[in-house]
């Protein structure tokens, strides 16, 4: 109960049971980004193999486990926890907050998130990774041999448990935790996506959830759900795999959308224009997005009137995403436009993510999509929208925030290297990929016969592709070099947001008292109405604070053991991994955590504000 | 200047035909399903460009007018937005849908009106008769099931079981009607039209037509196993006395060369060979099982096993060790113990004689 307990925990005894947002965050972007890193070497043993017609580098076998990895990988291990990463940190700065509303169930989805991904990664040394596509379309996943989509099925189930509980954990955070004065309407951009993706994920897990247990139950207990020789349908798994994954693009997108946000109006020196446009936009988008899933699945034989209406709901999409293209571009228009490298992967995001945006207008033509379904056009069109749009997101924010996070500034030099090669080598990996699909190459192959137009095409592309790895190199020695780079660290872009008027490295407790809002875009206000610094909204006084706990690490682990008795059929282990979980939650019940308090002398020597 | 504009994106897609190989590219098209799909992709393409040219003069222009110069320290005035241009930008693209979306859900009735569907009106309904197609006369069916990794074709009307090869008439549009024994497979025949999946358990219907006689590459499009790559087949649209002749001959085989006494002792020799080892799996004419892809055709293949060429020394390593040339398929392996060398070039003489359509 000691205010002095935390100083004297070991630095990793205090990580692994950190229930601060700000700690948990971090842990959330490094996490995801040693996973990028796989899912990116993956990519070049992709591109490698496919550099040639008919090479023999990996193997079919190998390929298909490369292929399913790297889709896995990048969707729910890197890109989705980098935002998150993003989302931790930063929302509850935003909106005024000192903590997410539950701590301790922040740190569980941060574990849980953690031990799925590295059990999904065990597989790989244990006799073969899943080969079924990161889609996992059953039969040819219930059929697969070995266990490796056994440790898809798990490892995507805990982690996945992890997501859908930081997503109510945001929801519930942005709804009651906001600083008085911060109504809705007032809440930056990347809150409000941060809402918008965590309502979301509340919606389309739970379907994913649904999916993979089906096959779980179809490949280890006997189940018949995806056997049609016992009266199954194979239908049903693609519907609900893309009940879930088609939201599941959304919530890649809008955390983007949301960090452009602020990064074009913060270097643009100009408030959003359109801001409450730009609100029903994404909360349309959101919904829109979870009535579209069937333009997956065009080619399936769902008869014309299924196919015309989710074509024309897909196409409808276009029409919010536009507003929201021409509200960025007119936010920059009367502006004076800084190019920093973070603002340079947000303004070079617009044309390559429209130039994503409208293969997927013509992707929504469900007659023309029965040429391009399955090709490398449609390969082409989910790359430029998740590198166009997601990675670029991420690689701004990584920029804009890194002050923050880190206490250091990355370097812009080495960071617009970093960016001009990324830019050119994305281009030209995957422009070229939308004629490799339409003079007819498949997707998801393991190589190509010679002879058939493909050779030239798939070379340019690899080396596109060689190209971005290189460009990856930079980040990397730029955030090792750049550790120098200390000062001006606080408020380094002349922010719009709240997140702007702590200190860095921000006090464990955020503010030293609530602050008060008084319009969009907070500390702009004051730094144009008022002496620059935010208003509080309360006396100083004494602040409470939840104490850390090791029982989020044990409870995942004992999810992941679970995990293993159910991919080797041992239930012996699944009861001995459940009853550790439910052990920790009945302890946790029981166990009375009052917190502890930091007393005003305390926050007056960490220098609080004000 | 209109007439120049109109031609640009064409000239576009005609020099984009240009990349790709001739009857397999969809830009490309040798079928009014493929014109029809590749009209549409047009007609997008135009709207699109249309986008992508509104949108990056704008941007382009905003960043060189506003980008920030040396010693500036102004403050940008704050604009909150701007109902009418909002309104603007709302509708246009709703307007630049409508002109998508309307040719694009006539167009997928049109894909999905079946010619046996058409027919089944015609009975039906009295003074719609022209929709009405006969079977036979009109169009045929084919019904293709996929396997991993090879393409069974049968003709249920004309008792035809093929493998590989797919026959078809030029005078006659072709209803295929897709299964799959396995996993989800994918039927797509890019020069020819677009594709449709291959569902264990669901019977899904589409049609092709290709005017001209020629080869067109089919290609496995489903993710479907190790060898998903390799599950190529092959479009052999021929005239329609040649399809005639094709289909008489499949359905009821000359007996001298199913027995191998057409091509000579070797030949004979081979099809005991064939008797004893393959006809369990592989079906010439009436006699065998459909287990494998029917051979009634075999010496007309233009390629073994969906991509190997048709040499006796290919066919040879084949029958041998199929798993390293195709990982995963079904074919089990034949070792000098069951199959000796002398059998084997007995067996390889009597298959590629195996032929269907007489040599000119």
């Amino acid at each position: 109960m000691s205010n002095s307990s935390a100083a004297q925990k070991s630095v990793v005894w205090d990580w692994l049971t950190t229930v601060d947002h700000k700690k948990i965050g971090i842990m959330y972007f490094l996490a995801g980004l040693f996973f990028f890193t796989i899912a990116g070497i993956e990519a070049m043993l992709i591109r490698i193999q496919l550099m040639f017609p008919e090479m023999a580098f990996l193997g079919e076998q190998t390929y298909n486990e490369v292929l399913t990895m790297h889709g896995t990988t990048m969707l729910f291990l890197a890109a989705m926890p980098m935002f998150f990463g993003f989302m931790n940190f930063v929302t509850p700065l935003q909106i005024g907050a000192r903590d997410v509303a539950f701590p301790f169930v922040n740190s569980l989805g941060f574990w849980l998130f953690l031990f799925g991904g590295l059990l999904l990664h065990v597989s790989y040394f244990t006799g073969g990774a899943p080969d079924a596509g990161w889609t996992a379309y059953a039969p040819l996943s219930t059929t697969s041999e070995g266990q490796g989509v056994d440790y898809y099925i798990l490892g995507l189930q805990v982690s996945g448990a992890g997501t859908l509980m930081s997503g109510i954990n945001f929801l519930v955070t942005i709804v009651n935790m906001r600083a008085p004065g911060m109504s809705m309407m007032r809440m930056p951009l990347f809150t409000w996506t941060t809402f918008v993706t965590s309502m979301l994920i509340l919606f389309a897990f739970p379907a994913l959830t649904v999916g993979l247990l089906l096959l779980m139950l179809d490949r280890t207990f006997g189940g018949a759900f995806f056997d049609i020789g016992l009266g199954g349908n194979v239908v049903i798994y693609q519907h609900l795999f893309w009940i879930f994954g088609h939201p599941e693009v959304y919530i890649l997108i809008l955390p983007a959308f949301g960090i452009f946000s602020e990064v074009i109006s913060t270097f643009a020196k100009k408030r959003l224009f359109g801001y409450s446009a730009m609100v029903f936009a994404t909360m349309i988008i959101g919904f829109l997005g979870f009535m579209v899933w069937a333009h997956h699945m065009f080619t399936v034989g769902m008869g014309p009137v299924a196919n015309a209406i989710f074509a024309v709901a897909t196409m409808a999409i276009a029409v919010p995403t536009g507003i929201k293209i021409f509200n960025w571009l007119l936010t920059l228009w009367g502006g004076r436009i800084k190019f920093t490298t973070a603002n340079l992967f947000a303004l070079a995001f617009i044309p390559s993510f429209v130039l994503g945006g409208v293969t997927g207008v013509q992707l929504a033509m469900s007659a023309a999509d029965y040429q391009f379904h399955d090709t490398y056009f449609v390969v082409a069109h989910f790359h430029y929208v998740i590198i166009g749009g997601s990675v670029f997101g991420i690689f701004a924010a990584t920029f804009y925030w890194w002050p923050k996070m880190f206490g250091y500034r990355l370097g812009e030099g080495l960071g617009k290297i970093f960016f001009w090669l990324f830019l050119i080598g994305f281009h030209l990996t995957f422009f070229i990929q939308h004629f490799l699909g339409l003079v007819g190459m498949p997707r998801r192959v393991a190589s190509y016969l010679d002879g058939q137009g493909f050779n030239e095409m798939n070379l340019i592309s690899s080396l596109g592709a060689f190209m971005m790895a290189v460009a990856f190199i930079f980040l990397v020695v730029n955030v090792i070099v750049s550790r120098k780079n200390t000062t001006n660290v606080t408020d380094p872009w002349d922010g719009r947001t709240l997140e702007w008027a702590t200190t860095t490295p921000v006090q464990e407790f955020n503010f030293a008292q609530t602050p008060l809002i008084r319009d969009l875009d907070a500390l702009w206000y004051e730094k144009m109405n008022g002496n620059g610094k935010i208003k509080a909204a309360e006396p100083l006084d004494e602040i409470h604070m939840p104490n850390g706990s090791i029982l989020p690490i044990i409870m995942s682990s004992g999810l992941v053991v679970a995990s293993f008795g159910v991919i080797y059929e041992m239930y012996l282990l699944i009861a001995l991994g459940l009853l550790i979980n439910f052990g920790c939650m009945f302890v946790r019940s029981i166990k009375e955590d009052h917190g502890y308090h930091i007393p005003v002398s305390e926050i007056k020597k960490q220098g609080g504000e004000s | 200047m209109k007439h120049l504009l109109r031609l640009l994106p064409f000239s576009l897609i005609a020099l984009l035909a240009g990349c790709g190989v001739e009857n397999l590219s969809a830009l490309d098209p040798r079928g009014p399903v493929a014109e029809m799909q590749l009209n549409l992709i047009q007609l997008s393409l135009y709207v699109m460009i249309f986008v992508i040219v509104v949108v990056f003069s704008i941007y382009t222009f905003v960043l060189i007018k506003f980008r920030e110069r040396p010693g500036d320290t102004h403050i940008p005035k704050q604009v909150h937005g701007n109902r009418a241009l909002e309104f603007i930008w709302t509708t246009i693209p709703i307007l630049l849908l409508l002109i998508l979306a309307v040719p694009n859900i006539m167009d997928t009735f049109t894909l999905a009106e079946t010619p046996s569907m058409s027919a089944t009106e015609a009975d039906g309904e009295e003074g719609e008769g022209q929709e009405g197609m006969v079977e036979g006369e009109d169009f045929i069916t084919v019904q293709a099931t996929a396997h991993q990794f090879w393409w069974e074709f049968e003709y249920p009307n004309l008792d035809i079981n093929a493998g590989q090869d797919l026959y078809i008439p030029t005078d006659r549009r072709v209803e295929i009607v897709l299964e799959a024994s396995d996993v989800v497979h994918s039927f797509w025949v890019p020069a020819l039209g677009g594709k449709m999946d291959n569902v264990p358990g669901i019977t899904n219907e589409m049609w092709l037509e290709a005017p001209e006689e020629g080869i067109y590459f089919g290609k496995c499009t489903e993710l479907c196993g190790a060898s998903h790559w390799l599950m190529d087949f092959k479009v052999v649209a021929v005239d329609g006395d040649t399809f005639d002749v094709w289909a008489a001959n499949m359905a009821e085989p000359d007996e001298a060369v199913v027995s191998g006494e057409a091509a000579g002792e070797a030949a004979v020799e081979g099809r005991e060979v064939f008797e004893s080892n393959c006809i369990s799996c592989h079906a010439v004419g009436d006699e065998g099982s459909p287990t494998g892809p029917n051979f009634t055709n075999f010496g007309e293949r233009q390629v073994v096993a969906g991509f190997l060429e048709p040499t006796d020394e290919n066919l040879h390593d084949w029958i041998r060790d199929p798993q390293s040339l195709k990982p995963d398929n079904e074919m089990p392996a034949f070792s000098e113990d069951q199959i000796s060398d002398d059998e084997m070039d007995a067996l390889i003489d009597y298959i590629t004689e195996l032929k269907v359509l007489e040599e000119d």
